[in-house]
């Protein structure tokens, strides 16, 4: 929430580069160990292996085993994969009808077309993302995908806010209207104009909801809503390490740090890249 | 103001009306007759009948709807098709639980958040500065429900300064109430209270610039104490909005940390609800956690209003 007046550019610039680099760090190793589990982990993950249960970390099991002896490394990894997966989709589901709305509600500022979004994205704000998950859940049944279409549907709104904002001032600008003196369809024009020009808004606002959907996923997984087994997730990890965690804390301990430095990092990552495409910062560095 | 305040009112009516349509319509599709599942797989079809007759099962959709939206008006929320009872009186014993757990949080997260915020603004750029925004950086990452597991295991089961889960009722007294509920609270409070104080520091970064800051500063008061008298007054308008919009946030949260602690909240009941198929439960719990959230943006709005006459004039 800071604002890039509070400190001097220059300053600021070197602490952005810092949380930039920061938070691509631990985004990136998170990625790249959700990409690395499709093709190898230490164990098989679903593997049960009791003599070896409840194993503090160890040189063979390096995070140590749960209450079946699963590895718990693999099973970090292969829910890392789970916890992308839907972050991602949902922000896609968000960006992918939000976009278009805020765009039609900007171009048509107004009308009762912007009107009528701009109640509808008021009315959505209104289902927080456990409600909506709650009601699907409880017609369709728990799923990873009814929590990508609870998450997804949460963002809708936030996009469309987003593009509708960043349009607007866009819309008053003097390239705009020679778009539109040059005969371009107002439809056209939020396409070609505006929305390249909201591009770095709505991937700033794209990684705040990525690192939202982490913990709304590990939250709905927790609770039972999100992803079942056997689909490795870590809110599902942490629902299954509550009943043990004064025997073994670091069944809790693990998936829940791995929660946290995604999370950290990929809103340092956001922090960063919004600074980086602000003007005012722009200015100073040069 | 009139005009506006009927405007917001009217607005208010038509989000409740179009969120309970989304709701009941949502609900009418989920597949299965809730009479055949009262009943059991082996009951009668005459039986079946008549149940669905008493439930009103046969109604068409419009009129239910109707029935539904009216009862829910009047307290009415309909009979549980799993423990035959008004689902009013479940709601209204959880909610003696969720209430107050959303209430405590808040409190919690002011408390700590408004001084934290204030105190990173006054040493901006510093090492304080930078000790506040980190913690808040974390404290937003943490899931709560991770950190609730977290104070169970220091504070319940090392400590054992507090339970580990469970509600001893409000009957034992209020102190014994507020203990039972310290730790969930704790725990729901810390992500808001992150928010919160960026909130805080933020607008207080925003009031430090302005020409009456600088005024009370040339009148010869000190830094604290500019920000004491001037400051965090004007500051406070758009964090008490924030504050009125964490509220409906807080009472949706206490729905997961209900779990970690086994409280017979909301919670609770709509994942009790959930797993029965005991649907007229869980649509009334919805709306009402849906009913909160408009309500509290709804209030938030006419306060702003109160406080910026601007507002009051835009269309």
């Amino acid at each position: 929430m800071s604002s890039a007046t509070d400190i001097p550019p220059n300053q600021k610039a070197r602490a952005m580069s810092r949380s930039l680099i920061l938070g691509g760090m631990l985004a990136g190793i998170m990625l790249i160990l959700a990409l690395v589990s499709f093709v190898w982990t230490p164990f098989d993950h679903a593997v049960m292996n009791i003599p070896d249960k409840m194993q503090p970390p160890n040189a063979v099991h390096w995070l140590g085993t749960d209450h079946f002896g699963r590895d718990i490394l693999s099973m970090v990894m292969v829910g890392a994969r789970t916890s992308l997966a839907v972050a991602c989709l949902s922000v896609g589901i968000g960006m992918s009808l939000g976009v278009p709305l805020g765009l039609a509600a900007a171009a048509m500022r107004g009308s009762w077309l912007d009107e009528m979004i701009m109640r509808g994205n008021d009315l959505v704000f209104a289902f927080p993302s456990l409600v909506i998950a709650i009601l699907i859940t409880a017609v369709f049944g728990p799923s990873a995908a009814n929590a990508i279409i609870a998450i997804g549907i949460f963002n809708i709104p936030v996009f469309a806010r987003v593009a509708r904002g960043g349009s607007l001032s866009l819309w008053a600008r003097e390239f705009i209207l020679a778009a539109r003196v040059a005969g371009k369809s107002r439809a056209r024009i939020s396409v070609e104009h505006i929305l390249p020009n909201i591009s770095n808004l709505l991937i700033v606002q794209g990684t705040i909801q990525f690192s939202l959907g982490i913990l709304a996923e590990a939250s709905l997984s927790y609770i039972g809503l999100g992803a079942q087994p056997p689909t490795p997730s870590w809110g599902r990890m942490l629902a299954e390490a509550q009943t043990m965690v004064s025997l073994a804390p670091h069944l809790a301990i693990v998936p829940g740090l791995a929660i946290i430095l995604t999370v950290v990092g990929l809103n340092l990552l956001g922090d960063g890249l919004r600074d980086r495409f602000d003007p005012r910062l722009l200015e100073g560095r040069a | 103001m009139l005009h506006y305040l009927a405007k917001r009112i009217l607005s208010l009516c038509l989000s409740l009306a179009i969120a309970s349509m989304v709701i009941f319509a949502v609900i009418e599709v989920a597949p299965g007759d809730p009479a055949s599942f009262m009943l059991g797989t082996g009951a009668q079809e005459d039986t079946v009948a008549a149940l669905r007759e008493e439930l009103g099962l046969n109604q068409s959709k419009l009129s239910r709807y109707f029935s539904w939206v009216t009862g829910m008006v009047t307290g009415d929320f309909g009979t549980s098709y799993t423990y035959r009872t008004p689902v009013a009186k479940m709601v209204g014993d959880r909610l003696w639980v969720s209430l107050p757990l959303a209430l405590y949080a808040l409190i919690l997260s002011t408390l700590i958040a408004l001084p934290a915020g204030i105190f990173a603004a006054s040493r901006r750029g510093k090492l304080g500065d930078m000790s506040v925004m980190g913690a808040t950086q974390v404290g937003m990452a943490v899931p709560n429900f991770w950190f609730a597991m977290l104070l169970v295991l220091v504070f319940a089961i090392n400590l054992r300064w507090f339970a580990a889960g469970g509600f001893i009722g409000w009957d034992k007294g209020l102190w014994a109430g507020l203990h039972a509920l310290t730790l969930p609270a704790i725990a729901l409070a810390l992500p808001q209270a992150a928010i919160l104080a960026r909130v805080m520091r933020s607008a207080l970064l925003d009031v430090l610039n302005e020409d009456f800051m600088r005024s009370a500063r040339a009148k010869g008061l000190s830094q604290g104490q500019a920000i004491r008298r001037h400051g965090v007054r004007n500051a406070l308008i758009p964090v008490l909005t924030i504050i009125g919009l964490q509220f409906s946030f807080l009472l949706a949260g206490a729905i997961i940390i209900e779990q970690v602690f086994y409280l017979p909240g909301l919670g609770r009941l709509v994942f009790q609800a959930i797993s029965a198929r005991d649907l007229i439960v869980v649509e009334s719990v919805v709306m009402l956690l849906v009913f909160a959230v408009i309500m509290v943006n709804f209030l938030v709005d006419l306060t702003y209003a109160l406080v910026d006459p601007r507002l009051r004039r835009t269309p």
